[in-house]
């Protein structure tokens, strides 16, 4: 855990105006009141590029505070290069504690995952959101999308699940599988893989998520009913690996697949590089992970 | 042996390091400055004004520098320096009748009250190399008019105008405070005010290509260009503190108003109909290409059917602006490998599925 330290005297702090501020926490109280309704904002510049998690960066810089410590993955990773990159902002901006813990975060933004720890009462997940409209694939134009939020007419998106199933005989979305938020609005769990959306359901966390070049934000606030949408024939299933964690022999968590050499070897490791540290730490040893040592794997400085 | 490697802190700060260096290149060239990237680059300074939305030729020029030359990235820094600035208020409406000009034309007419004046431009030149440039040490001096030019030269669509030849745009009392889309979220079907404020930061390679399609057929509206002006011009502001209007600087711009065919509907007369371009600096290009954008855009109040990606608002408006656009584009090369072993699983799971032996039905 790095502590906090002076923010940069040349940028309000959080980098955004006060007023700005203002104007998003209005958002966010809107959308925490309407769970999964898509509040439009007005989305400012950025010194991180769009698509690169502006949504979730301006939400985490409207409601972050000296009293926070924040964690911030990619991938489920603290390392990767975005995360290092947003992590750093902040730090600059505001100086407050960061942390890879997942336990000791107040404030966790991520991008496509939900830690594997529980999250808990108190605490704040804030989403990177890419395209916040469910529907977008199925109807390209905005207006007529929020009409059939405001008339909650879901029929298409239930045939497309019917169609996936009559012509592959499964769904086939495998992450940004649409959910029912509080049985009104469907939303979209942001590019999560499937695995990670019944986390969302009835989570303890304050759930935000932030689309700054769509400019909308929407919210489950905590103890919400979210139904992954499904059939009572065909329910809503998990993606599963037929192997353990290769470092931490964990067999609940969700796995990436790593290519290790050019002779196409390949192991399955822990995407939350938090969890899978912390599973070693206490001792579980996955199969491969002398192997992996030897490849410089696991993290560790060469 | 391929490694899978994460990035560390340590290489990110690898590559900042190595990043300035690429930018400075061979150190034994002279750096190249600021000031001469703002005198000598003016019409790249232009674009990046626009596309950053934020007049300043100093910061332009320190974009274009710091960003290697690449417009976008440039355009980005400057819109990410916008946001922290503090917000006084709109300026009063420009009035380009007053602008001190410097190039004037028209299509339409032969000559027109102020005259036609062409000003400094490329539209005459051969597009031939002057190799000349290759080397330092040019001057050059131009011949100076034996008079001036008219103070106030009348904008030709108001001589159009003044037969009721061409549409009438008159202020709507919603104009008085114009909406501001860094300010409030577009909504559809969007205003003019808001439409205008999109084209003019919009990437002017996406608006050059709309305006292209139209004049191509699709979204055919036969534009001509009644008037391109381009000069400096006075921008003022009525401070609530003092109640009167104060001069807070001089800014270029160019002004671009196409005139277009419209055969008229049921509820209008046969006339002729407007689009509008507005550019800081000298970038006629853009302005045009934004005028004849602009008119498209009207069509669904004109009772014209929007068939047409010009003619249709949230293609356009979403789509013109490249710092978004390149933001979201270049998404692309963060990780993805979660989504993608979901798609790996499920890929190998229906190949499986696919080839398992199916059951041989006995009669």
């Amino acid at each position: 855990m790095t502590p906090a330290s002076q923010h940069d005297p040349d940028y309000n702090y959080a980098y955004l105006d006060e007023a700005t501020k203002r104007m998003l926490r209005r958002c966010l109280l809107k959308a925490i009141a309407i769970p999964g309704y898509q509040v439009p904002f007005a989305s400012r510049e950025m010194p991180l590029a769009r698509g690169w998690g502006t949504g979730g960066i301006q939400i985490t810089a409207a409601i972050i505070g000296p009293a926070d410590t924040l964690k911030v993955i990619d991938q489920g990773a603290d390392d990767t290069t975005n995360a290092v990159s947003i992590r750093h902002f902040f730090a600059r901006v505001t100086a407050v504690a960061t942390t890879e813990e997942t336990t000791k975060a107040s404030l966790i933004q991520t991008r496509h995952r939900i830690p594997e720890e529980p999250l808990r009462d108190g605490q704040i997940l804030v989403y990177q959101v890419p395209l916040p409209e469910p529907l977008r694939k199925l109807i390209p134009s905005e207006s007529e999308t929020r009409k059939i939020h405001a008339w909650a007419e879901y029929g298409p998106i239930y045939v497309r699940l019917y169609e996936d199933i009559a012509q592959y005989g499964h769904v086939t979305s495998t992450y940004s599988h649409p959910i029912l938020v509080n049985d009104r609005y469907i939303a979209s769990p942001t590019p999560i893989p499937k695995f990670d959306n019944p986390k969302m359901h009835m989570s303890p966390a304050l759930q935000l998520f932030g689309a700054g070049r769509e400019k909308r934000l929407y919210a489950i606030p905590p103890y919400t009913k979210v139904k992954s949408l499904d059939f009572e024939d065909y329910p809503f299933a998990l993606q599963r690996w037929d192997e353990p964690c290769a470092l931490c022999g964990s067999t609940s968590s969700y796995l990436d697949e790593v290519i290790i050499n050019d002779a196409n070897e390949r192991m399955f490791v822990c995407s939350d590089t938090h969890y899978c540290e912390t599973r070693r730490a206490e001792g579980h040893e996955g199969p491969q992970l002398a192997k992996a040592q030897s490849v410089r794997l696991t993290g560790c400085a060469p | 042996m391929y490694l899978a490697v994460k990035g560390g802190e340590a290489a990110i700060d690898a590559t900042h390091q190595l990043l300035a260096e690429t930018r400075r290149g061979d150190p034994t060239v002279p750096e190249v400055s600021v000031t001469q990237i703002k005198e000598q680059m003016a019409l790249l300074v232009a674009r990046v004004m626009n596309e950053g939305a934020l007049y300043d030729e100093n910061l332009a020029a320190l974009a274009l520098k710091q960003a290697q030359g690449d417009v976008i990235e440039a355009a980005f820094l400057l819109r990410a320096y916008r946001t922290t600035l503090p917000r006084f208020g709109s300026s009063l409406p420009l009035d380009t009748t007053a602008m001190a000009i410097r190039r004037r034309i028209s299509a339409t007419f032969k000559d027109l009250p102020g005259g036609q004046v062409l000003g400094s431009t490329y539209d005459y030149t051969h597009r031939l190399f002057d190799f000349a440039l290759t080397n330092s040490g040019n001057e050059a001096q131009a011949v100076t008019a034996p008079e001036p030019l008219d103070a106030v030269m009348p904008r030709v669509l108001d001589i159009l105008g003044d037969e009721g030849l061409i549409e009438r745009e008159e202020p709507r009392d919603s104009d008085a405070i114009p909406e501001d889309i860094t300010r409030d979220t577009t909504t559809f079907p969007a205003g003019r005010a808001v439409r205008l404020q999109s084209l003019s930061r919009g990437d002017e390679g996406f608006l050059l290509g709309l305006a292209y399609s139209v004049q191509r057929g699709y979204g055919h509206n036969h534009p001509f260009a009644g008037e391109i002006r381009l000069g400096e011009i006075r921008v003022c502001l009525t401070p609530e503190e003092l109640g009167f209007e104060i001069d807070i600087g001089d800014i270029t711009i160019t002004e671009c108003q196409m005139i277009t065919q419209f055969t008229g509907s049921k509820a209008v007369p046969p006339q002729f109909t407007r689009g509008y371009g507005l550019v800081f600096g000298h970038n006629e290009r853009k302005a045009m290409s934004m005028a004849v954008v602009d008119r498209a855009l009207k069509a669904a109040e004109l009772g014209e059917t929007p068939t047409f990606p010009a003619q249709q608002q949230e293609f356009v408006l979403y789509h013109c602006d490249n710092v978004e656009a390149a933001g979201f584009l270049e998404h692309l090369k963060l990780p993805h490998y979660v989504d993608f072993q979901g798609e790996l699983e499920l890929v190998r799971r229906m190949r499986a599925e696919n080839s398992a032996p199916t059951k041989v039905e006995t009669p």
